[in-house]
């Protein structure tokens, strides 16, 4: 869809032509964009970095004002958009997202950790001091929440996209819709809808699979079933996702209560249906 | 299709195999992409087939609510398998395509229309309950003042070489709806596979187009045994059928029972997450989904399959009308086998059982129905929702 402008080597050298001078009266002022890190493995951020033919197109529409995994430059705020990924996991971050909010005209928060927690939700199903002590050699050092929560049990959130990674041209979809002020075209229904799609034949159905599709939040593209495995939920729960329904055929299909609760305990396991489901088993 | 039909149609003649195979050639001759069942990822899907080499052969399948399975059936049968998880309507109906394209031109936008011709497919394998599902289709894409051009273009364009049943699924219910397992009108070509005492296929020709390939293939007349045969394939299909859904009087005891306990029972197993609807061969509900890329000049509209088991299927501004699983299988249901009265003057289903096969959690439509019949509100029932 977004095609890159990149010069063409072959093209002749262009002749000299003054560029035209800009004056910080006459020029546009670009839209400020800031990538944020809170509890997280930094790989959304790289999903970004990943969209290296895309940001070519947009290098010239906006100014990337923060983002350290790209670039040591910074420019201070406001910022028309921050993207956060991430989860609260400190008092030092529970500040930190206020003055991100504060300087942020929309913040869009990407990927499983900053809308549910991430991986390390698991803490808030065990004691955190134990852990604490059974890792570190000086556990008072350690200045850490006993919970990890989603961006938006912090502050107001503009917008979600989900994923474990998010994938790439979701992202891009949502910077253009932003950008353009338009809807982004990010559909919250079933895995199962980009299966057929595709044309996949479905893993649960045809092959004894289990498979966490019909629960799960689109926008991965069925890359799991594509390759002949079952969705794992690294979206997280789609709009109104029913897990016990799913359970006694996640049990047909071999998953034994330790295993479903596992199988909901994973990246998206502070998110409500998720978790409801992950406590069900024990 | 049926309206080329002559009252000269030639009789039933007898294929081989290797007919079979003059077949494909033939129609690759005549200009037409052969596109029907293929094996792939443990089901039989359709695909385009470059010979009969290509056809699920000696493959059949087994099927359960929430459950399908390939077997070996220990012959050579080309169609001795049932319906898959695809149907024809990804091919008149695509699940993703591009209606416009416009880019910023000087003093506006310049608009494209997306004008891509579809091939002249032929259709083969098509079975009784499918023939009858693109007859009602044709109705929501063909009737009416908004026909759709690109489905029209296939239709048109398509040769359809249906097949009589040999075997049936455990999820068919085709004989209650009416719609099979013998074909009856809509094909252009019929074959019968007749196993016992050889393979061959009893070829029937149902329209003018149809009738120049038998014509042009030209082997021997049918002998009455072997029409005989062919029959009682069909009927002996029709005897193996296992479900059943009691037609009469659908449309009012749905309108009636529309606060029925049921309703909340299935709702509490339904995942809401679109599959009966995706692999049913009458769904036709799409969703547009309007795009510009990073640089703002470029901008597409695409259409792609929709469900109404989707909450963004009922969004209007401000919430969605059908938010609850509860009202979402409903609203499937009673338009099925209601309310498409209404609309179309046709049931919406055609007993293919996919929505039961292809179900993650097995719901059953018959099932669901007899549990409303079983237990009817009444007629009191028609009162309680306003």
């Amino acid at each position: 869809m977004a095609r890159a402008r990149k010069a063409s080597p072959k093209k002749a050298p262009r002749r000299a032509k003054p560029a035209p001078k800009r004056t910080a009266a006459s020029a546009p002022r670009l839209p400020k964009l800031a990538v944020w890190k809170f509890a997280s493995c930094d790989g959304c951020q790289l999903s970004l970095l990943d969209c290296e033919d895309e940001l070519l197109a947009v290098a010239g529409k906006i100014q990337i004002a923060n983002f350290m995994e790209a670039t040591r430059a910074v420019v201070d705020g406001p910022y028309d958009l921050s993207l956060v990924e991430g989860s609260i996991t400190t008092p030092h971050d529970a500040e930190r997202i206020q003055e991100v909010r504060r300087t942020s005209k929309f913040l869009v928060t990407i990927g499983a950790c900053a809308t549910a927690g991430g991986i390390q939700a698991l803490r808030n199903f065990a004691d955190v001091e134990e852990f604490t002590r059974a890792v570190y050699a000086t556990p008072a050092y350690i200045s850490t929440l006993k919970t990890s929560t989603p961006i938006a049990a912090h502050v107001r959130v503009d917008y979600e996209l989900r994923g474990c990674p998010i994938n790439k041209a979701q992202l891009v979809e949502v910077l253009s819709a932003f950008l353009h002020r338009r809807r982004p075209n990010v559909p919250d229904q079933s895995v199962c809808v980009e299966c057929k799609l595709r044309g996949n034949v479905c893993v649960a159905v045809a092959h004894g699979t289990p498979c966490l599709g019909p629960v799960t939040h689109a926008g991965c593209g069925a890359i799991c079933p594509s390759f002949d495995r079952g969705c794992y939920g690294c979206y997280g729960p789609k709009e109104r996702a029913n897990p016990a329904g799913l359970r006694p055929w996640l049990g047909r299909h071999g998953l034994d209560a330790g295993a479903v609760r596992r199988v909901f305990g994973t990246f998206n396991v502070g998110s409500d249906a998720f978790k409801q489901e992950h406590e069900a088993h024990g | 299709m049926s309206k080329h039909a002559s009252p000269t149609l030639p009789a039933p003649v007898l294929w081989t195999r290797g007919d079979m195979d003059r077949f494909f050639e033939t129609l690759r001759k005549e200009g037409y992409q052969p596109v029907g069942p293929t094996l792939r990822d443990g089901a039989i899907v359709y695909d385009t087939l470059s010979s009969t080499r290509d056809l699920p052969v000696g493959w059949g399948d087994e099927q359960e609510p929430g459950a399908y399975r390939l077997r070996k059936r220990g012959d050579e049968a080309l169609f001795g398998y049932v319906v898959g998880p695809q149907s024809w309507k990804q091919y008149l109906f695509p699940p993703r395509r591009k209606l416009w394209s416009a880019d910023r031109a000087a003093g506006g936008l310049e608009f494209k229309p997306s004008a891509e011709a579809p091939p002249k497919y032929a259709f083969i394998g098509v079975r009784g309950c499918e023939l009858h599902a693109l007859q009602v289709q044709d109705k929501a894409f063909l009737e009416g003042p908004y026909a759709d051009p690109y489905y029209r273009a296939v239709r048109e364009g398509s040769l359809v070489v249906a097949v009589n049943c040999g075997t049936s699924a455990a999820t068919c219910f085709c004989a209650s709806m009416g719609t099979g397992p013998k074909v009856e009108r809509g094909f252009d070509l019929a074959l019968t596979e007749l196993l016992d005492g050889g393979q061959r296929f009893v070829v029937e020709a149902g329209s003018a187009r149809g009738a120049k390939f038998v014509d042009e293939l030209s082997p021997q007349a049918a002998a009455p045994e072997d029409l005989a045969e062919a029959a009682r394939v069909v009927e002996r299909t029709a005897a193996t059928l296992r479900r059943k859904v009691e037609p009469g009087g659908l449309r009012e005891l749905l309108a009636r029972n529309l606060e029925h306990p049921r309703w909340d029972e299935v709702a509490s197993r339904c995942q809401t997450c679109a599959n009966c609807t995706l692999v049913c061969p009458t769904c036709f509900c799409s969703t547009v989904e309007d795009v510009s890329d990073l640089t703002g000049e470029h901008a597409e509209r695409w259409r792609r399959w929709d469900s109404c088991f989707t909450f963004d299927h009922s969004y209007l501004h401000g919430g969605a009308v059908r938010a609850s699983a509860m009202s979402r299988y409903r609203q499937w249901l009673t338009h099925k086998f209601g309310t498409w009265h209404d609309q179309f003057g046709v049931s919406g289903c055609v007993g293919c059982g996919r929505c039961i096969s292809w179900c993650p959690v097995g719901i059953d439509v018959t099932e669901e129905l007899a549990a409303i019949r079983a237990n009817d509100l009444g007629k009191d029932g028609e009162h309680a929702h306003p």
